[in-house]
C-alpha cells in the first residue's frame, strides 16, 4: 500500500476519496470595469470600448514581434512554472535550426500545401501572445498549410507527423482550416528529438465540426513550445485533446477564441509526467462571443522524482458573451513522492447573464481507499495500480472518439506504467 | 465446512490524539451454513471488526488472531484474504473513477479464481445476477460505483458476493439505506449466495427488518470494543424493544456515539 501519513485513508469517507477537491459553481457577478491596462499594444484584438483590467487575460500583450516582448526572467505570471534554463535557447533570439520534418497523410479532398511566410492565410488565427511564440513566428520559414474543403466530410483522419532531427532551436509554422461545414480530424503527431517553438494555427469555420489531437511523444531530451490558438466560427464545433507524454519540456498553450456566436469548444488533454518531466498547459478559452459553450477537461498522472506537471485555465466570458456556458476541471494523480503538480485555474467573468461557469480543481494521492477496495476483491496490488491508473486517464482518452488514437494512447499509457514499475 | 475464527481481537487505530484501541478483545466463530447477526450502538467497533477481518491498513491488531480453517488471516494480504475466501460488503463503497463495472467484475472474478472466466457464460452469468438484484444493465458500463445512490451501491455490493461466491461473508450494514423493495431483493441475494455457495454470514445491523428476511441463528451484542451478550434471533426483538441502555451502564467512553 502506499503510505500517506498526513491523509490516512477515511473509512467511510463518502466522498470520491483520496482527491482533496477543490472547485465552485460560481453565480455569475458582473465584474467591476477597471482601467483600459497599458499602452495600445496591450488591447487585445477583440477588446470592445469596455474597460478590462490590466491583470486580465484579455490585457495580454499580443504582437507578432519578438521585440515587442520583454525578454524573459521567469517571475512573469505565464512564465513561473517553466524552467527557462532548460528550454535550449527558445526564448532568446535566433531560432535557426532545421524545424521537424513535416509529412502529412490525408484524405484525396484535403489541401496540403508548403507556403512562405507571405501567405495570406497566415495569421489567420491569431496573433502570439507569448515571447517564444512571437519568435517562432518570426523565424519559421515555411509553413504547411492543411485545409478540408467546404463541406467535406472526412472519414478518415489527417495525420500531420511532426519528425524533429536534432537540438538546434527551431521554429515551426502549421495551419489547419476547416472551411465552413467540414467535418474532420486532424493528429498531430509530434515524435523524433527537437527542440522547437511552434505556432499552430486553426481555424473552424461556420458549422464546420473540427477535432484536433495534439500528440507529444518526443525523445526525452526535445523541449517543445506549441502556441496552438484556434478560432471557432459560427454554430462551429471544436475539440482540441493535447496528450503530452515525451520530451524534456513540454509547454502547451491551447487558446479557443470564438468569433462568432453558437459555438462549442471541448478542451481536453493527458499528460503522464516521469521523472525529471516537465509538462505545462496552459489553456484560455476566449469567451468573446454569446451562446457559446466550453468544456475543458485535463487530466495527468505523475511518477518519479522531479516529475512535474502544471496546468493553467484561463477562461475568459466577456461582457457580451451573454448565454454562456462554460467549465473547467483539472485533476491530478500523483502516484510517487517528489513529484509536483500545479493546477491553476483563472475565471473571469464581467457578464452576469450567463447559462454557467464553474471550475474544479483537484490533485489526489493515488488513492488507499481505491486500492482497499479493488484488493478486498481479490485483486492484487500491481493489478489493481494499474486499474485505477488506467481508468483515471481512461477518462480522457475514451472522450477522443478516434480508435486508433485511444488504441495508441491505451498502450502509450501501459509503457509509461511499466516504466513506473521498474 | 469452513470456519472462520476470531479470538480475543485487540485492534487499535492510530489518532491525531495518539493510538486508540477500538476493539477490546472479541472472540467469535462462524461456520458455513450458519449466520451471525451483528448489533451494537454506533461507534461500538463493528465496521472496525468488519474492516480487521478484511486486512484494511488503517486497523492494527495489537494482538488476538483470526483464522480461516487454520490458517492464519492476519499474515495474508488483503487481496489474498479475499482469495482465501472472504468477503465484505462495506459500509459505504468506494466510487473508482474509470473503472467500469465489466471491468472491474472480470478482473475480480479472474483473480479470485486464478484464471479468466469464460466469456460467454460470465457475461450470461453478470446479466442475470443484476437482473435479479434489479440492478439497471447499463450499470455495467458505468464506473464503479460511481454516481450510484446509496441504494444502488449496496445492490452492488451483494451482486459481487454472488458472483464471487465467498466462503464468508461480512456485510456491513448492507440494509441501512436500503427501501423496502431494496431491502427486500438484497435479502434474496444474500439468501440465494447462501444456499448455493454453503456459506456463513456475519451481518451488521441497526435494524431487525433485515432479519425478517435473512435469519440468524446467532446475535452478538457488541458494545464498547467487545461482545457484550450473545443469543438466539430472540435477542434481536429485545434488542430493538429495549435498545442498549442496560448495557451502556458503566460501558464507558463508546457512549458519545
Ligand atoms: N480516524 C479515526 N479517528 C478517531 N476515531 C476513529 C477513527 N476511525 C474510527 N474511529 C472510532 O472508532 C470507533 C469505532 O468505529 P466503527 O466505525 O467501528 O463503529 P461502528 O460500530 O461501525 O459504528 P456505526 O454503527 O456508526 O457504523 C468509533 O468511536 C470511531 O469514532
Ligand atoms: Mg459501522
Amino acid at each position: 500500500m502506499t503510505e500517506v501519513k498526513e491523509e490516512k485513508a477515511r473509512i467511510g469517507a463518502p466522498s470520491i476519496a483520496g482527491f482533496t477537491e477543490e472547485g465552485e459553481s460560481l453565480s455569475p457577478a458582473p465584474a467591476a470595469a477597471g482601467p483600459l491596462g497599458g499602452d495600445a499594444s496591450k488591447s487585445h484584438s477583440h477588446g470592445g470600448g469596455y474597460g478590462i483590467p490590466d491583470s486580465s487575460r484579455a490585457g495580454r500583450l499580443t504582437s507578432y514581434r519578438l521585440a515587442d516582448f520583454p525578454e524573459l526572467k521567469g517571475t512573469e505570471e505565464e512564465w513561473r512554472f517553466t524552467p527557462l534554463r532548460r528550454l535550449g535557447g527558445l526564448h532568446k533570439d535566433g531560432l535557426d535550426g532545421a524545424a521537424p520534418g513535416v509529412a502529412v497523410d490525408a484524405p484525396q479532398q484535403v489541401r496540403v500545401e508548403t507556403v512562405g511566410r507571405d501567405d495570406s492565410r497566415i495569421g489567420s488565427a491569431g496573433i502570439p501572445e507569448d515571447r517564444v511564440s512571437a519568435n517562432a513566428w518570426e523565424h519559421f520559414a515555411e509553413a504547411t498549410v492543411i485545409t478540408v474543403p467546404s463541406g467535406a466530410q472526412l472519414e478518415d483522419r489527417i495525420l500531420v507527423t511532426m519528425t524533429g532531427n536534432g537540438l538546434a532551436a527551431a521554429a515551426q509554422h502549421v495551419v489547419l482550416i476547416a472551411e465552413a461545414d467540414a467535418r474532420a480530424v486532424v493528429v498531430l503527431n509530434h515524435q523524433g528529438q527537437a527542440v522547437v517553438s511552434e505556432n499552430v494555427e486553426i481555424v473552424v469555420g461556420d458549422r464546420a465540426e473540427l477535432t484536433v489531437v495534439s500528440l507529444q511523444e518526443w525523445s526525452d531530451d526535445s523541449v517543445h513550445l506549441s502556441s496552438q490558438q484556434v478560432k471557432v466560427g459560427r454554430d462551429a464545433k471544436v475539440k482540441h485533446v493535447a496528450i503530452s507524454l515525451g520530451g524534456s519540456v513540454v509547454r502547451l498553450t491551447p487558446t479557443v477564441r470564438f468569433a462568432q456566436p453558437g459555438g462549442e469548444a471541448e478542451i481536453f488533454g493527458l499528460y503522464f509526467a516521469d521523472a525529471g518531466q516537465h509538462l505545462e498547459h496552459r489553456t484560455f478559452v476566449d469567451h468573446a462571443q454569446p451562446n457559446c459553450v466550453s468544456n475543458v477537461l485535463y487530466k495527468g498522472a505523475l511518477q518519479g522524482k522531479d516529475a512535474r506537471t502544471v496546468w493553467v485555465g484561463d477562461v475568459l466570458i466577456q461582457k457580451q458573451a451573454e448565454g454562456t456556458d462554460s467549465y473547467e476541471k483539472n485533476q491530478n494523480l500523483v502516484l510517487t513522492d517528489g513529484c509536483r503538480a500545479d493546477s491553476v485555474p483563472n475565471l473571469e467573468i464581467e457578464t452576469g447573464l450567463i447559462e454557467g461557469a464553474g471550475h474544479a480543481s483537484a490533485t489526489g494521492r493515488f488513492d488507499d481507499e481505491h486500492l482497499f477496495y479493488l484488493m478486498a476483491r481479490g485483486i492484487p496490488e500491481d493489478v489493481a495500480r494499474r486499474l485505477v491508473v488506467r481508468g483515471f486517464l481512461n477518462e480522457i482518452i475514451q472522450k477522443i472518439g478516434v480508435p486508433a488514437i485511444e488504441e495508441h494512447l491505451t498502450e502509450a499509457v501501459e509503457r509509461e506504467l511499466d516504466a513506473g514499475d521498474n | 465446512m469452513s470456519t472462520l475464527e476470531i479470538k480475543d481481537l485487540h485492534v487499535s487505530i492510530e489518532t491525531e490524539q495518539g493510538v486508540k484501541e477500538i476493539l477490546k478483545g472479541v472472540t467469535l466463530t462462524v461456520k458455513t451454513g450458519e449466520t451471525h447477526a451483528i448489533m451494537g450502538p454506533n461507534g461500538s467497533g463493528k465496521s472496525t471488526l468488519a474492516s480487521t477481518i478484511a486486512g484494511h491498513p488503517r486497523y492494527t491488531v495489537t494482538s488476538g488472531s483470526i483464522t480461516l480453517d487454520g490458517e492464519d488471516v492476519l499474515a495474508m494480504s488483503v487481496d489474498e484474504r479475499a482469495r482465501a475466501g472472504l468477503f465484505l460488503a462495506m459500509q459505504y463503497p468506494v466510487e473508482v473513477p474509470g473503472v467500469t463495472m465489466t471491468n472491474f467484475l472480470r478482473t475480480a472474478k479472474t483473480a479470485i479464481d486464478g484464471k479468466a472466466p469464460a466469456i460467454r457464460t460470465w457475461t450470461k452469468e453478470v446479466k442475470e445476477a443484476m437482473a435479479q438484484l434489479r440492478i439497471d444493465a447499463d450499470f455495467a458500463q458505468r464506473n464503479v460505483n460511481e454516481g450510484f445512490s446509496g441504494g444502488e451501491k449496496k445492490r452492488v455490493e451483494i451482486l459481487q458476493l454472488e458472483l464471487f461466491k465467498p466462503k464468508f461473508a461480512i456485510l456491513d450494514e448492507t440494509d441501512s439505506g436500503l427501501d423496502v423493495d431494496a431491502l427486500k431483493v438484497v435479502s434474496e441475494g444474500v439468501n440465494r449466495a447462501h444456499a448455493a455457495g454453503n456459506m456463513g454470514t456475519l451481518l451488521i445491523t441497526h435494524y431487525t427488518r433485515i432479519l425478517r428476511y435473512i435469519k440468524p441463528e446467532f446475535v452478538h451484542v457488541f458494545v464498547d470494543g467487545k461482545i457484550a451478550e450473545q443469543g438466539g434471533p430472540e435477542l434481536a426483538d429485545r434488542l430493538e424493544e429495549e435498545g442498549y441502555d442496560r448495557y451502556l451502564a458503566g460501558a464507558g467512553s463508546a457512549v458519545q456515539a
